[in-house]
């Protein structure tokens, strides 16, 4: 069974979108509650990202496998004005836009694997699994 | 209309009638009605044929009551629009072909052509004003009745507040809240204002920096945030995220929070005996 969703995020309602439908598929994975938690927590940081800073963008959750492990995936993308300087913004406390600057950092805590891949002027994919325990 | 589009019309109705009905019945899909059953559909469609048909003797150039009361039934039991607007497209795409097969002169067709586009883009776009015109008024509508539940202060004790907040917070709401805060502190003339949290689903640092500026201004205004309701996920959460809620104090549950209120304005809950 694959079981995927993809949400495009154009204004903040198109955020609790896309965290509900991660909820939904974390739940039916089989998450706990504390995992869902972080799954939606994650999702919505990176949605508001896309939101926030490129305008509009997609989120994709979906079921990756991986030597008899089952993980969910959050793939964000974008085609906004990309990050000029990575390990800055994965700094605790830096923010561009007034917020607290936990955002993408947090969310690498929240999640077990985490990926930027950024181009200035092109966009931004963020990739990050959570494996089931 | 002219007398010839007419005759020509009424001349073909069954054709036009079959085809038409073929048509529709391979878009249904499109307008996911696979769940209404064949001969709902059929009447559905004989209907609206009957309609368009009224339509063409009447000749007028918007949608007549009968079409406007028609579209707003199927609407209300959850068909979209874009069934009638395709059932509209269907018949228009139909009479010209039949109007070619016709063998008219080509200016001739030009100008039935021109005559049917005018008389149906009218009832299309209308249709269309005024379903966007339910939809949003339907939307201003909720948003108001979102406010009014959005975020209340309730004086429970004197100098204790408390504001439960309950479901998605976004700016808008953000902003609403911390008026409401402030406005509601000065009022009541609270000390102590308790923000529960118990029916946030999500907490993210954006949820959490609107909750930490608030508890900043209330303590600006001389009274005193305690944080409640938070539940063992979203204090995991929040650890994770790196949020540094240290500045006020937190308890898991309203009933915590009230009691440290209570001490904080020099009072206590005893048992009578």
């Amino acid at each position: 069974m694959n079981i995927q969703s993809c949400v495009e995020v154009r204004n903040e309602w198109d955020i609790v979108k896309a965290r509900q439908s991660g909820r939904n598929i974390a739940k039916e994975l089989g998450f706990g509650t504390v995992d869902q938690a972080r799954i939606t927590t994650a999702i919505s940081e990176l949605a508001r990202n896309i939101y926030l800073y490129a305008g509009s963008g997609e989120v994709a959750i979906e079921r990756v496998e991986n030597g008899g492990k089952l993980g969910l995936k959050i793939e964000a993308s974008d085609s906004g004005p990309g990050i000029k300087d990575i390990r800055k913004v994965m700094e605790d406390g830096f923010t561009t836009s007034g917020g607290l600057g936990a955002g993408l950092p947090g969310v690498k805590r929240l999640m077990d694997e985490f990926t930027i891949d950024s181009k200035e002027n092109e966009g931004t994919i963020i990739t990050s699994i959570k494996w089931l325990r | 209309m002219d007398k010839l589009v007419i005759q020509l019309l009424n001349e073909s109705r069954e054709r036009i009638y079959t085809r038409w009905m073929d048509e529709m019945e391979r878009v249904r899909d499109e307008h996911r009605l696979q769940s209404i059953t064949d001969r709902a559909y059929e009447e559905t469609n004989q209907e609206l044929f009957e309609i368009i048909y009224t339509h063409i003797e009447q000749n007028v150039h918007k949608p007549t009551d009968r079409m406007t009361e028609f579209a707003e039934h199927l609407m209300k039991i959850g068909w979209r629009l874009s069934y009638i607007t395709q059932g509209l497209q269907n018949f228009r795409r139909i009479i010209l072909a039949i109007i070619l097969d016709a063998n008219q002169s080509n200016e001739k067709v030009f100008a039935m052509y021109d005559e049917i586009d005018r008389w149906i883009d009218p009832i299309v776009n209308q249709l269309i004003n005024e379903s966007a015109k339910n939809w949003e008024n339907t939307v201003s509508i909720q948003k108001v009745a979102l406010q009014e539940l959005s975020a209340p202060l309730i004086p429970v004790f004197e100098n204790i507040s408390v504001m439960p907040l309950i479901g998605t917070i976004d700016t808008e709401r953000a902003k609403l809240i911390m008026e409401n805060l402030l406005t509601g502190v000065i009022k009541h003339r609270s000390q102590v204002v308790l923000i529960d949290i118990t029916g946030v689903p999500v907490v993210d640092t954006m949820v959490a920096h609107h909750i930490i500026q608030a508890a900043e201004a209330v303590r600006l205004v001389g009274a005193q945030c305690i944080l409640v309701g938070i539940r063992p996920e979203i204090a995991q959460t929040i650890v994770n995220l790196g949020i540094d809620l240290g500045q006020f104090p937190t308890k898991s549950t309203l009933f915590k929070g009230m009691k440290s209120a209570l001490e904080l304005t020099k009072r206590q809950m005893i048992e009578l005996e």
